[in-house]
């Protein structure tokens, strides 16, 4: 039997994790809800995004925790202007051929990474990755705590924003009836390209969030992808709360399958969940009936 | 078929015997590849073409058709000929369970490619996890270059070998736009529905043609494991390999006979070129991912404004039509 101290380090260190998988899936459940476009580049657009918080504190020595801003807008303008140019497009016939564009943009994205940044795997030293916080039985690195606190609050702001503002108002009449929308003077189109680009913008915050304790690779973004996906559908497609639940699930889900079954084989509970669901109960546990 | 189409094929099929006495050894192995990957590419294209069943995971299938082989012949001392079948078998029978679970669970489209994505993933990190396929490490075919071994000394017999496969495959999807089976699966792609309101028991007939393309697959990943004798797990299983199979029948014409061998001819040219453009700037030292850039720019073009491939414009130049889908 496995100690219970250690069992209570993985939930917790899972929740860790799960903190910044919860704002990785928000943004692809908002495409999604908004859209109803698979965005199978979510991965490696984050991919991108680490790789640009790698850059600023490799060339600018600029923090990660301190990029935040720059690459969360950065993040939500390159998303915008994808959407406008290529994805807007595409996104109103069938829903292969968008998830089609969208695997083309990846293929791109990860082949462009490996090209121009190589195949190297990139870490960011920052002077308080080593600093641990005790919480009970459990010791929890500092960097892990400050992102899943971030995470929670950015979701908090994005919630607060689409209830409040006219914009987040507008995103919920789109994803709803979107051609009442268009009726009641709604540019649903313009909606579109800021839905996808707050989506984006969500990866450049998890960017942040991921590098203090992570690594990027040019396969960083098919390492993703699943596991996004599987938070999504797991929550129900287009459900935040979904996404919230589901994201915390996973990184509980990794990590005690990497404590039980290891390095290697714990990664299978993602994919199992993933098909499990789909089979079984295709809504997910938030998600309306499609 | 019209003689001019008549010519041609004859006229491609004479080249094609003829080509490795003309070229030196590497020429032959770069059309040795073209063929094999048209060949994987028309297994993709009997369900994500003619069947419009698109996958993201047919790897799984070239994965499970790679270790059967390799398993039997390694571990169980089995002959490689004997072990072909074999392994068409359990890709049939993976394509066949695949197939019931997704298809009684009612996924289409997007969701129908992202569990066999899936399906490969958990197929992957099995084979990484359990002892008998040797984890990680991958396996190795113990080297005999005798062709009663399915290895061979002289590379033109493994060319051979895969024109043999690519024709076969040419034959079954024709085979398909001329049987019923064929017409049932083009009426379940064009419109499930209506289909299913036409008395096709659409369940079955996607069941049928997953199998059929699995046991294909599996065919081609035997073929692979005895060219270079070596597997591993994301070799097998890993993304890249479904996503070449996509990526080829996209590229020459989803849901047509030509259309992988086309798309394979056109992605073997790029391939090339790549690699010519990239021994002429010395700063390209890695030439793989810039001719996966292309393929991946190439699909969104083909997919926004071509939607049934190279094969469309070559049909409307030669056939003097415009053919949605042959």
């Amino acid at each position: 039997m496995v100690d219970p101290a250690i069992i209570l380090a993985g939930v917790l260190n899972g929740l860790l994790a799960g903190g910044i998988y919860v704002l990785v899936a928000v943004g692809l459940t908002l495409i999604y809800g908004v859209l109803h476009i698979i965005n199978f580049a979510h991965g490696s657009l984050l991919m991108l995004a680490m790789y640009a918080v790698f850059f600023l504190w490799r060339l600018l020595g600029v923090d990660p925790y301190l990029a935040l801003p720059i690459v969360i807008g950065g993040a939500f303008v390159f998303g915008f202007v994808l959407y406008r140019l290529l994805i807007g497009r595409f996104s109103h016939g069938k829903d292969e051929n968008i998830l089609l564009i969208t695997l083309g943009v990846s293929i791109v994205a990860d082949n462009a990474a490996l090209l121009f940044f190589g195949g190297d795997t990139e870490t960011i030293a920052v002077p308080y990755a080593g600093e641990i916080i005790q919480f009970g039985a459990a010791f929890l690195p500092l960097p892990k705590v400050v992102s899943f606190v971030a995470a929670l609050v950015l979701c908090a702001v994005l919630g607060l924003f689409m209830a409040r503002s006219d914009t987040g108002k507008a995103i919920r009449a789109v994803a709803k009836e979107r051609q009442g929308a268009r009726l009641v003077g709604i540019d649903v189109e313009k909606i579109f390209a800021i839905s996808y680009g707050i989506g984006i913008g969500c990866l450049g915050a998890a960017a942040c969030l991921l590098m203090p304790t992570f690594y990027v690779t040019p396969q960083s973004g098919y390492a993703f992808v699943l596991v996004a996906f599987t938070i999504v559908v797991l929550g129900g497609m287009g459900s935040f709360l979904g996404a919230a639940v589901g994201g915390f699930l996973i990184g509980v889900t990794e990590s005690l399958g990497g404590l039980f079954l290891g390095e290697q084989l714990g990664q299978i509970g993602i994919s199992l969940i993933f098909i499990l669901i789909l089979l079984f109960k295709p809504t997910g546990l938030f998600g309306s009936k499609a | 078929m019209t003689p001019l189409v008549r010519g041609l094929l004859v006229f491609g099929f004479a080249a094609a015997v003829i080509y490795p006495f003309l070229v030196p050894n590497y020429l032959v192995n770069i059309a040795m590849l073209m063929f094999f990957t048209a060949f994987i590419g028309q297994s993709w294209n009997i369900s994500g073409g003619f069947a419009g069943q698109t996958s993201f995971g047919h790897a799984v299938f070239f994965g499970v058709g790679a270790y059967t082989s390799t398993i039997l012949q390694v571990t169980h001392g089995w002959n490689a000929w004997l072990a072909w079948p074999a392994s068409m078998a359990m890709g049939g029978a993976v394509g066949c369970m695949i197939a019931m679970l997704s298809f009684r669970a009612g996924l289409k489209g997007s969701y129908f490619a992202l569990i066999t994505l899936a399906f490969a993933e958990v197929f992957r990190i099995l084979a990484n996890s359990v002892g008998f396929t040797r984890g990680g490490l991958g396996m190795l075919i113990k080297a005999d270059q005798r062709p009663e071994n399915f290895q061979f000394k002289d590379s033109i017999w493994i060319y051979y070998l895969a024109f043999a496969l690519c024709i076969v495959s040419l034959l079954i999807a024709w085979q398909l736009t001329r049987s019923r089976f064929g017409a049932r699966l083009v009426a379940i792609r064009e419109n499930e529905d209506a289909a299913r309101a036409l008395g096709i028991d659409v369940f079955t007939e996607k069941v049928k043609v997953l199998t059929l393309s699995g046991a294909m697959c599996a065919a081609g990943g035997t073929f692979y494991a005895q060219k270079y004798l070596y597997i591993d797990p994301s070799i097998a299983f890993g993304i890249d390999k479904s996503v070449e199979m996509l990526l080829v029948t996209m590229v020459g014409g989803a849901g047509t006979i030509f259309g992988p061998l086309i798309g394979s001819v056109a992605l073997t040219f790029i391939n090339e070129a790549t690699r010519w453009v990239a021994s002429a700037v010395p700063a390209l030292k890695n030439v793989q991912p810039l001719s996966l850039i292309v393929y991946g720019i190439m699909l969104m073009l083909i997919v926004a404004r071509l939607p049934d491939g190279l094969m469309s414009l070559f049909a409307a130049k030669v056939l003097g039509r415009k053919q949605r889908h042959a």
